[in-house]
């Protein structure tokens, strides 16, 4: 298990060096740069200008200089300035990360509540009509578009109660933060649940039909001990990576929601950072996704250990 | 008999609570809540070419002096004092003085100085050690030699030749006045005025806050405690936002007509006005490469053009026809409709088509041989429909064109390399006054001015109306050469869009320009009923 936890951490460093490189050199290879977005957004041309802003921000350097000196202050934290807001970029980054973190907590919390044990039920009770309502409501899930449901919401509340769950400042308190961002969580939910709801019931299939399920029920273990006890740990292998990957996933995915509720989370920030060519936010922020994902994943692989001897023991 | 009667009681009456509405005594307190449609590059007025700036950070500045922010139609004659408490013109026109304000502070409690207003305009003309990091307007200030001080409370601007509109720039929302004692570069992140409200905080994404300036210059103002600008660049997202109460007032002219009648529908007590913002739809045309060097080619775009079909199609009717100047009655500056009309292009659509199909078949080109193009345009929605209407109305004439939408990042760099044939194009203008938009947009080597277009009998023209001091005189000269860019297809305009604004009725005082979207956002009358 130790070489086995060593490996996986040096891929982890690997696999982050890359994205490092690969993040750095395609954002250079987008056209324009932040001298051209903001002349652009001066309606002029004036290439002397331009020239002096770009020498200005270190942009003419070469661009291993320009990587090397981004790493090198990576290191030591810093992470260099805004160009727009021209603060620190750490300062505009570190704000939103508790914003999506919350968002995308409660999103992942409302999948987990309502997929998993719909979707053992949905097994379970397979081909009744309960199964079939779960399956449309998990298909519904997995086709309906994020922003179309996020506005139906919106129009929904500003209909019937008259009121819209926006984010326009900062909730004060922990009920206030819960109520502004429950609703786009199950907005966002309600995709992630479907999907764990499908997974959950296929995998739970499978393993129901398993010779070993047969032999606890000859042995005479009961329904609840059969599903509960001897299936639902077997089934929860893959459901288990697909909670992970969503986890990941909504840390910087999420950007439909935060657009349609207004939440000035990671994701939309990114989007806003990339329009503007703001580099030092683009990668850094990035890098931060890529440095949750790649540890979800590690905190995944370890979890394949306590669910499963076998991994744990090769 | 009665229906007369109920007509005069029902005028009477809406006569009695119209002025009871304007006899409501002003209230002080509370936050005006705004919706902002993007994050501004930064509030800093004069680095930036976008009323996303003017809107929230006008009322963190004064200028010398600015138009009359309750008479829509900005002029010369609207213009009221601010910083300057009046000004003189010399006799040959060349030196403006103006007498300044005593006794007003910046928000950081150090007092304005004639010394300010020379450091504002020696860092515009590039002529202080500090810069700007973009300096989008230095081509107003050309005709100023300098800018002298007499004194803490009096400043002169000293002219290369008369320009009497000079004033009018002045007096538009680019141009307020800086404190010399900050930096361009703070000036960016943390703004420092004189304005009736003071900078708070500006985060990406998420707001602007500004609160009431209690050393405010002038005395009782504003009637605001603040103003809270919250970003939402969701249009739909804004819209439901407005209509739930969680903002007083949208964006400053970001409604389309659609959008205005569904707020309606929604919310019937808003208050709506829609009106020009004096922002022109228009094409910019590669006059220096194949195919359109040719003058003949170039006439038959201009025929094939129906502006009546873009504004019906484009903004459902709420648009206007025009040169370059904004048509009236907004503009003050429009040509008249008379005149209009005999501009190729602006006449009989289907008599124009018919000649622009002649010169195109003299040219080599029909139906089985069409002239292939792309058109080119920034891949945003406001620039790629008009585009797709365009691409339409081409073929009329045996012009096959393909969309090319470019990402705004490379939009000016590609017009810049003259990598294009034809690119549609949208032009603001800051104060609707010819020595802004001629030389800007057609003058001889104007950075703004970008196809290049270069007469120079006409820019002889732009110094004779330039130097002109009577309206009227001023008005044929200014119609004269708008009438000849249009014919010399310099840029032609498409139209010139309807926008609007909404807020709630405790809204008080709020007027929208017509004629300009840049001018309008002082906000130091403006009072909530609640």
């Amino acid at each position: 298990m130790g070489t086995y936890l060593i490996r996986r951490f040096f891929l982890m460093v690997l696999t982050l060096f890359g994205i490092s490189v690969l993040v750095f050199v395609m954002l250079r290879m987008v056209p324009g740069d932040i001298a051209d977005i903001l002349f652009n957004a001066a309606g002029m041309i004036d290439v002397a200008e331009k020239a002096k802003l770009e020498h200005e921000l270190g942009l003419d350097r070469p661009i291993v200089v320009q990587y090397v000196d981004w790493i090198g202050g990576l290191a030591h934290g810093d992470l260099g300035y805004s160009y727009v807001s021209e603060k620190p970029a750490i300062d505009e980054i570190l704000p939103r990360i508790p914003i999506t973190a919350k968002l995308a907590g409660l999103a992942l919390a409302f999948s987990i509540l309502f997929g998993v044990p719909l979707g053992v039920l949905s097994a379970v009770k397979q081909n009744t009509a309960l199964d079939y309502v779960l399956r449309i409501i998990s298909l519904s899930g997995l086709s309906i578009p994020a922003f179309w449901l996020g506005l139906l919401i919106l129009m929904a509340f500003v209909a019937w109660f008259g009121t819209i769950p926006i984010y326009t400042d900062q909730p004060q308190g922990f009920w206030s933060t819960v109520a502004l961002y429950s609703v786009p969580a199950a907005a966002v939910g309600f995709r992630s649940s479907a999907l764990v709801m499908r997974l959950t019931r296929s995998s739970m299939l499978e393993v129901l039909r398993q010779d070993y399920i047969r032999t606890a029920r000859a042995k005479g273990a009961s329904d609840r001990n059969v599903n509960y006890h001897h299936a639902l740990r077997n089934a929860m292998l893959p459901v288990v990576t697909v909670i992970g990957i969503e986890a990941a996933f909504l840390m910087g995915g999420l950007i439909v929601t935060e657009t349609v509720f207004n939440i000035p989370g990671v994701a939309r920030f990114l989007v806003e950072a990339i329009r503007w060519r703001d580099y030092p936010i683009v990668q850094n922020l990035v890098m931060f996704i890529a440095v949750v994902a790649v540890s979800i994943n590690f905190i995944i692989d370890l979890l394949y250990g306590v669910l499963d001897p076998r991994i744990r023991y090769a | 008999m009665t229906a007369k009667l109920t007509a005069v009681a029902a005028a009477v009456l809406a006569a009695a609570s119209l002025a009871s509405a304007q006899a409501a005594e002003p209230k002080h307190g509370g936050i005006l809540h705004i919706y902002h449609r993007e994050t501004p590059p930064s509030l800093s007025i004069h680095e930036e070419a976008t009323f996303s700036v003017n809107a929230p950070a006008m009322g963190i500045f004064s200028n010398l002096v600015i138009y009359d922010q309750h008479k829509p139609q900005n002029s010369l004659s609207t213009i009221v004092p601010e910083l300057a408490t009046s000004w003189a013109w010399d006799k040959a026109g060349t030196a403006l003085t103006f007498k300044l304000r005593e006794g007003v502070k910046w928000h950081d409690g150090k007092p304005f100085t004639a010394k300010d207003v020379k450091c504002t305009f020696d860092l515009l003309q590039g002529k202080a050690q500090d810069k700007f990091r973009k300096n989008p307007r230095k081509d107003w200030y050309a005709q100023v030699a300098d800018v002298t001080v007499n004194g803490d409370y009096e400043v002169t601007f000293h002219l290369k030749r008369p320009q009497p509109s000079l004033l009018a720039m002045l007096a538009s929302g680019y141009t307020p006045i800086y404190p010399c004692h900050v930096t361009a570069a703070q000036m960016r992140t943390h703004p420092i005025g004189t304005g009736p409200f003071k900078f708070v905080e500006m985060k990406q994404n998420e707001s602007i806050k500004l609160t009431k300036n209690p050393d405010y210059w002038k005395k009782g103002l504003p009637y605001l405690d603040g103003i809270e600008y919250t970003i939402i660049p969701n249009r739909a997202t804004a819209v439901l936002a407005f209509v739930a109460g969680k903002v007083d007032m949208t964006f400053p002219t970001e409604m389309t007509a659609a959008l205005e009648k569904d707020i309606k529908k929604q919310d019937p007590n808003a208050v709506c006005e829609i009106a020009p913002i004096n922002v022109s739809t228009n094409v910019i045309v590669n006059r220096e490469s194949p195919p359109f060097n040719n003058p003949d080619l170039r006439r038959a775009l201009s025929l094939s053009l129906d502006r009546k079909s873009f504004i019906d199609i484009i903004l459902q009717g709420q648009g206007d026809a025009g040169g370059s100047m904004l048509p009236g009655p907004e503009g003050f500056w429009g040509m008249p409709a008379d005149m209009l009309k005999t501009i190729p292009g602006y006449g009989d659509v289907n008599k124009d088509r018919e000649e622009a199909r002649a010169i195109m078949k003299k040219l080599g080109y029909g139906p089985d041989k069409p002239l292939k193009i792309k058109v080119s345009t920034r891949n945003l929605a406001t620039y790629r429909d008009p585009a797709v209407v365009l691409i339409d109305q081409l073929k009329q004439i045996y012009i096959e064109a393909e969309l090319e939408p470019v990402e705004s990042g490379a939009w000016f760099a590609k017009v810049a390399r003259k990598d294009y044939s034809l690119g549609l194009n949208l032009t603001g203008n800051g104060i609707d006054d010819p020595d802004q938009s001629f030389y800007e947009n057609y003058g001889c080597g104007s950075e703004r001015n970008y196809t290049n277009y270069c007469n120079h009998d006409l820019q002889k023209l732009f110094d004779q109306q330039s130097v002109e001091t009577d309206i009227n005189k001023r008005k044929q000269l200014v119609w004269e050469i708008d009438k000849k860019i249009q014919e010399d297809v310099a840029r032609p305009i498409l139209f010139h869009a309807r926008t609007g604004t909404c807020w709630k009725p405790f809204v008080k005082n709020m007027t929208i320009m017509t004629n300009s979207a840049y001018n309008g956002y002082r906000y130091d009358d403006v009072w909530l009923d609640k």
